[in-house]
């Protein structure tokens, strides 16, 4: 019996309990998968585990090697409180940082600018001037962990001050090691928070490329996310497409610096998403891998097997947590961090129960890197490497999320390239579109969140949340003041002149920016630069 | 739905965050809805707000505030909202705001803040039955 026989005979005869079937992302699902539904790519083309195109991961011993690095991102009120928390993560058993920092870093303004009023510390940790940033890594040896950074638009000045404290510890720029996200394009699409135009935007990011390549081979220049993009509401699909032609665009920008592809594709690093679709999550994964791999070879003609690695981070989705029994969400992230493995992640981290409420308790974080650790240790699926390939199902929603991407990536080139398609709005506008829809399907119930428009109940319990005290935007203000007087100021503006120089020479800005912080300059002061050379971008507003 | 009013709502977002999904949908679903709808963009200061709620004639401003600072934000719109004698435009809001801080939003005069969860639905239903075009214009 074929495929299309036992569909029309066999399978009408019991009813089903839905009409549709269909992904998060509304990808219909078939009934059944066979191995006719494996169009172009045969069990061949899929591979083995550490050999091109990487479908089936990017190491050949993945978890029987070492597990994935449990990575949580830690951030709040001073650096000294984040400190502490980081401290507690490393002796719970986590093996690296991850830092969350405030708003206004994230937008490039001191703690004391008036538009830092009621951010402070609030979302992340608050760091101004390079002072914070040493209390930020006291006791914490630089050349012992990797540090990942969560910052964008002023990723040039917060990577400047971490080799400032490295050099001021004496330890070798050679010697660190640590990921920057430093992802602008995504900025643009999802996440927003920018400086300048993504034009100017990309030539600082393409300077970080270049300086890390030659001084700081262990840091990850650029993590290139599509976290945000799922988070701003994409398709699965959408976050797969729309990362990869973010990565693209940052090839392109570093062979049109004259960089050879080979010198620093290698450190360019990923970050994904996982959302609740267990299957499709995973798909996804594999539909990367193999894409990058085959990008990076055909388009870009990459020789160094390296470069065509799609190594990534993942991060279980915090748009997908509820505020309605808040408990509940320990499962959603035990299913999601399960996804990520099974698709072969190099480091991942668990959010934490009560996210949708606050920032995390110290319980609450230590639950979510637990559920990492039972993965890991228990469950025993790290003793297999892609457990799922091969699976009919698996590898046909692998290539139709891999054609579909392909599209998307088409109709990019199409338009110029995904600057010119950030500039008319073409991802900005997809994503919106698609996440009125799923909002649309909540409000029907045609998708379903427990304890939200299904299984919901009256009562709750408050859960205990951590909160911030007011005291911490005071004393940041304190920090940064007495910094600005008791610097020498001379100096100080000197090394904010020749920022401002090689700002518009073109000249790479990273060793200004070294010096720059050196000479207390601070994390506001460098932005104001920054809008005046380069001009401030606007939110087109669109709907 | 039953009555004709016609009603002018400010989608606005406040502060640095650039988390603006929820922002998005609620102004394309009350416009949907049938409410002339006006989306300020990222990045508003409470000035930015209130002069934009003035300049557009609005009769109400939601506001989407995710990243912490809603009692710093809240109070300095109405703040502003007042000084330019619009304090009868109906501010409400949605996003992340603990239980404990909602007695301090209603006596700043914060209508209700619609918080993670809350349907398209609801949020419509509420501004129908509780915002009225402001008179005198």
């Amino acid at each position: 019996m074929n495929k299309q026989a036992w569909l029309n005979e066999k399978y009408p005869q019991q009813e089903e309990r839905s009409e549709r079937f269909s992904t998060i992302s509304d990808m219909e699902i078939e009934p059944v998968y066979t191995p006719d539904d494996l169009n172009g790519s045969n069990l061949e083309g899929v591979g083995y585990p550490g050999e091109y195109p990487y479908t089936r991961g990017v190491y050949p011993s993945m978890y029987r090697g070492r597990y994935w690095t449990m990575r949580q991102f830690a951030g709040f009120g001073t650096p000294e409180d984040t400190n502490q928390r980081f401290k507690l993560l490393l002796s719970e058993g986590q093996t690296g940082l991850s830092t969350a920092f405030d708003m206004p870093v994230l937008m490039g303004y001191d703690a004391d600018h008036p538009r830092s009023l009621g951010e402070v510390g609030r979302e992340g940790v608050s760091v101004s001037t390079i002072k914070d940033m040493e209390r930020l890594f006291q006791d914490i040896p630089l050349d012992k962990v990797s540090t990942s950074m969560t910052v964008n638009c002023t990723a040039s000045i917060l990577l400047a001050m971490y080799i400032a404290v490295a050099d001021k510890q004496g330890i070798p720029r050679s010697q660190i090691s640590g990921t920057i996200q430093n992802d602008m394009l995504k900025e643009y699409i999802a996440q927003k928070e920018w400086i300048c135009p993504p034009e100017p935007a990309v030539r600082i990011v393409t300077d970080m490329i270049e300086f890390c390549a030659k001084e700081v081979p262990r840091w990850h220049a650029v993590s290139i996310s599509g976290y945000h993009i799922r988070e701003a509401g994409s398709t699965a699909v959408q976050e797969l497409a729309f990362t990869l032609a973010d990565g693209i665009g940052y090839v392109q920008a570093g062979m049109e610096r004259g960089l050879d592809v080979d010198e620093f594709a290698p450190r360019l690093s990923f970050f994904f998403d996982i959302h609740n679709d267990f299957f499709e999550e995973i798909a996804k994964l594999r539909a990367a891998r193999r894409m990058w791999a085959t990008i990076m070879k055909e388009r870009f003609n990459a020789k160094n097997p390296r470069s065509m690695l799609l190594r990534t981070h993942c991060q279980t989705a915090g748009v997908s947590l509820t505020a309605q029994q808040p408990v509940n969400n320990v499962v959603r992230v035990a299913i999601q961090a399960l996804a990520g493995v099974l698709g072969g992640t190099q480091s991942l981290h668990t959010n934490s129960m009560d996210e949708t409420l606050a920032l995390p308790t110290e319980e609450s974080v230590t639950v979510a890197l637990r559920t990492q650790q039972i993965i890991a240790e228990e469950s025993g699926v790290t003793n297999f490497v892609d457990p799922l390939g091969g699976s009919w199902a698996i590898e046909a929603l692998t290539d139709r999320m891999e054609k579909e991407a392909f599209a998307y990536i088409d109709r990019i080139d199409e338009l110029g390239g995904i600057i010119r398609a950030i500039n008319i709005g073409f991802p900005q506008k997809e994503i919106a579109d698609a996440a009125y829809r799923y909002q649309q399907q909540l409000d029907a119930r045609e998708k379903v969140i427990v304890g939200v428009n299904s299984h919901a109940v009256e009562e709750e319990r408050p859960m205990e949340i951590l909160k911030i005290d007011p005291e911490v935007e005071r004393s940041q203000i304190a920090q940064v003041t007495q910094v600005k007087q008791g610097r020498d100021k001379a100096t100080a503006e000197e090394q904010l002149g020749r920022v401002h120089a090689a700002a518009r020479n073109g000249q790479n800005l990273m060793p200004v920016l070294i010096d720059a912080v050196k000479a207390h300059c601070t994390v506001g002061e460098i932005s104001d630069v920054y809008r005046e050379v380069f001009g401030v971008y606007q939110d087109p507003a669109w709907l | 739905m039953s009555e004709e009013k016609i009603l002018r709502i400010l989608v606005a977002k406040a502060g640095l965050d650039g988390h603006d999904r929820g922002a998005k949908i609620i102004a394309r679903a009350l416009r949907d809805a049938g409410f002339e709808v006006i989306y300020t963009g990222l990045h508003q200061t409470p000035e930015m707000i209130a002069e934009a709620a003035v300049q557009e004639d609005v009769d109400a401003v939601g506001l989407s505030i995710l990243s912490g600072a809603h009692m710093t934000l809240f109070p300095a719109i109405l703040g502003a909202l007042k000084e330019r004698g619009a304090e009868d435009v109906a501010v409400f809001g949605g996003g992340i705001v603990p239980e404990d801080d909602m007695p301090g939003l209603t006596k700043v005069g914060v209508k209700t803040v619609f918080t993670p969860g809350a349907s398209t639905q609801e949020i419509v239903d509420w501004i129908w039955a509780n915002v009225e075009p402001r008179s005198g214009l």
